[in-house]
């Protein structure tokens, strides 16, 4: 299951979310707000999302990452106001063998910041704030639906 | 009947628009319902990028109709719902 939240993730939720007695792997991707992007310090950020369809589309791509042969995922992304060090997304996965869990977990982090319509904006030492990959990138090209580019 | 048949494509429409992110700074808010005779969704962003001076090009948005991702031939109807999605950052 793909959810938002507007308050701080919960790993050990998470992870009994996922817990189940025929798991012998349990892979987790956590990812942080970093203090710089592109050689700028950043004090902090925000995250907007089209919740209807980045929901629509979190979950299909949970239910795509079944092709691993895992047992169970989950996926939270946070919206709002974050701060150096939060934890921005969460991404638990188990499955019988490691191989797959580590698989599936990669493949549904890409995935999600590639079609997810959620947006960064970076606040910067000096107080500028910039929309990240729509500022200086209006040629980007959309992949399936979207930009590539942004490294969490 | 061709010329019934032009009229048909440039009857006016009441659309909602959903704006996020630098569209919704640039726009100045984020939603409203407005009347168009934009045929399709690209005609639609073509229209209010010139009227609210987006600085994304179209081929860096993409489009969702009624919350799905939509082609930009997508022809508008009555009370569509859309979003300009402008290049994503999530993660």
């Amino acid at each position: 299951m793909f959810t938002l939240s507007d308050t701080p993730i919960d790993a050990d939720a998470l992870k009994r979310l996922v817990n189940t007695q025929e798991a012998g792997a349990y892979v987790a991707f956590e990812g942080w707000v970093r203090n710089h992007n592109e050689g700028q310090a950043v004090t902090g950020l925000e995250y907007e999302a089209y919740e209807a369809l980045a929901v629509k589309e979190g979950n299909k791509i949970i239910d795509e990452a079944q092709k691993f042969s895992i047992l169970k995922a989950h996926c939270v992304h946070r919206t709002g106001a974050l701060k150096i060090g939060d934890m921005a997304v969460m991404v638990v996965v188990t499955s019988a063998h490691r191989k797959e869990a580590f698989a599936a977990c990669e493949f549904i982090i890409d995935e999600i910041k590639k079609r997810l319509p959620i947006w960064k904006r970076e606040t910067y030492v000096d107080g500028s704030t910039s929309w990240v990959n729509c500022a200086h990138n209006h040629e980007a090209v959309h992949e399936t639906a979207q930009a590539s580019g942004a490294k969490s | 009947m061709e010329a019934l048949a032009h009229l048909a494509a440039a009857e006016s429409k009441t659309v909602r628009v959903d704006y996020f992110a630098l569209l919704k700074e640039q726009r100045g808010l984020a939603s409203e319902n407005l009347e168009t005779r934009s045929s399709t969704v690209l005609e639609l962003y073509e229209e209010l990028q010139k009227r609210h001076g987006f600085s994304l090009k179209h081929s860096s948005v993409a489009v969702a109709l009624n919350d799905e991702f939509a082609d930009w031939s997508e022809k508008l109807t009555e009370r569509d719902k859309v979003v300009f999605i402008p290049p994503v950052a999530g993660g």
